[in-house]
């Protein structure tokens, strides 16, 4: 058996995607009046931090970024374990009435949104949450859906689809492992 | 990614721990700190899960620290005090905690007079069990929260001077914070009447002062006990004025030393015998924000035991329970 690797976005492509992404995240909310930007761990809040700059480049605003730590949050504690590093959880002051927009690398169960959609509630009421993300791998365990979408990828169950970031990875780009028999 | 049970089953003391183990913990500590700070000051870890508070020594601080961890992380809690239960009427500790474990418990904290009660406590029942104290011998969250404390103010812990002031011999507190910060790689050093240190002090890798000035110009930070004047039978100290005027941490002292000196008190403070008042309200004090961190330390500890039971997935997948997956 062997990992067959296929870059689906390239750091150019990326760029592109999130710009696009940064665009209708402002043009479905008529601006960035009550907007906040709120990135999962950890590499939602990187790509969080983009969209964010994207939106100051072409609006002249600085939307208000947040991070969520979901960690505490997970299904899965008593039958996996604890996951031994825990990141930062900041919301950027009240989030009562804001349209608070989700960001997150890679969409597949839905069981991350759903521990970050409890999560969120445990700040406030937020007039509306909206989930975007990089990318849409399908294969979804819960009723979930994003509003904005950088690309889908048709990924079977055993492949991974890995968002590499710039701060993190050393370079940005999607990469898509797939394990095969040869 | 995962790792289950990287502390083991239970928290027995510091000693058995490696400093990664150690820092993985303070580490955690970090982001349970902004929990406390929310306007809901809960998260659904550990729901679902009983934890007993089983104390057979009186405590508030611990047991109020340790009821607020596992409040906030949505433990249900119990409290047996050992003066109301069945322990007044005879019954063995086992006996106690095999009694509380048929009722499906998932962990128990225990403080306890005798030395080594936590250990015996942990080989014979299944739950995980933490020290909140045992004997003279080992308080290791009081270790964990004064490093986490350290580290909040020095940025670091290696290479840091601590001195442990007081009533070493009597003090769990003490051995904690000297396995700790050893490990950590901390210098440390205790001072205090040789009544009151252990006379097997030198081996436990320690510098000792018999001069408080001398240990205050030594040090960044000074870990002052409580004089435990409830475990003073007989003839440790002349008389408490006598062990201030040659022991306490006065301002006048302080003021003397070469750098700022970090205090800290793991509580309940005899103000005017081992500190002063102005000392444990002063600018350097940490003494609060220990006990702030108290409450995050035990929540790290609370979530790095807990969970990780793979047969708990397998019943899930065979409907046999209603497994949290």
């Amino acid at each position: 058996m062997t990992e067959h690797t296929e870059t689906i976005l390239d750091a150019n492509a990326v760029e592109r995607t999130l710009r696009r992404m940064a665009g209708e995240i402002v043009e479905a909310n008529g601006g960035t009046d009550n907007l906040i930007i709120v990135g999962i761990q950890r590499r939602g809040v990187q790509l969080a931090d983009r969209i964010v700059a994207l939106i100051n480049a072409s609006d002249g605003v600085t939307v208000p970024r947040g991070a969520l730590d979901i960690t505490l949050y997970r299904d899965d504690l008593q039958t996996i374990g604890p996951r031994p590093v825990v990141g930062a959880t900041d919301i950027p002051g009240a989030i009562d009435g804001s349209t608070v927009v989700i960001v997150d690398d890679v969409l597949f169960t839905g069981r991350t949104i759903r521990a970050a959609l409890d999560e969120l509630a445990d700040f406030g009421r937020p007039a509306r949450i909206e989930l975007a993300v990089l990318i849409d791998r399908g294969g979804r365990e819960l009723p979930i859906q994003p509003d904005v979408v950088g690309r889908k990828v048709e990924a079977r169950p055993g492949d991974r689809v890995d968002v590499l970031v710039e701060d993190l990875d050393g370079r940005s780009a999607v990469v898509l492992v797939s394990k095969r028999f040869e | 990614m995962t790792a289950a049970a990287p502390l083991g089953k239970d928290l027995l003391g510091l000693e058995p721990l490696s400093g990664e183990q150690i820092t993985l913990i303070l580490d955690t500590a970090e982001p349970f700190k902004e929990i406390s700070e929310r306007a809901i000051k809960k998260v659904p870890t550990l729901r679902g899960s009983t934890v007993v508070n089983l104390f057979f020594e009186n405590s508030t601080r611990t047991r109020v620290s340790f009821e607020f961890a596992e409040k906030r992380l949505s433990a249900d809690t119990v409290n047996v005090a050992a003066s109301a239960s069945s322990v007044s009427k005879g019954e063995t500790l086992v006996d106690t905690a095999r009694n509380l474990e048929a009722m499906r418990i998932d962990m128990v904290v225990m403080r306890h007079p005798s030395s080594g009660a936590a250990a015996f406590l942990a080989e014979r029942i299944e739950s995980n069990v933490i020290n909140a104290g045992d004997g003279t011998h080992e308080h290791p969250t009081q270790g964990l929260l004064d490093l986490l404390t350290l580290r909040d103010h020095f940025n670091k812990i290696e290479g840091l001077r601590v001195c442990i002031c007081g009533d070493v011999l009597h003090s769990r507190v003490a051995r904690s914070n000297i396995w700790g910060l050893r490990k950590l790689g901390a210098e440390v050093a205790v001072c205090g009447p040789r009544s009151l240190l252990p006379s097997a002090i030198d081996e436990m890798g320690v510098t000792v002062f018999s001069r408080i000035e001398d240990a205050i110009e030594w040090s960044d930070a000074l870990n002052v006990l409580r004089l435990q004047l409830e475990r003073m039978t007989s003839g440790y100290i002349p008389s408490l004025r006598e062990y201030n005027r040659y022991f306490g941490v006065t301002r006048e002292r302080l003021e003397r030393a070469p750098r700022d000196v970090l205090i800290l008190h793991p509580g309940p403070m005899n103000r005017g015998v081992e500190i002063d008042s102005d000392v444990a309200d002063g600018p350097h004090s940490v003494i609060l924000p220990q006990v702030t961190n108290g409450v995050a330390v035990r929540m790290a500890v609370l979530y790095l035991l807990s969970g990780g039971r793979p047969e708990m997935a397998e019943a899930a997948k065979t409907g046999k329970s209603g497994g949290a997956a």
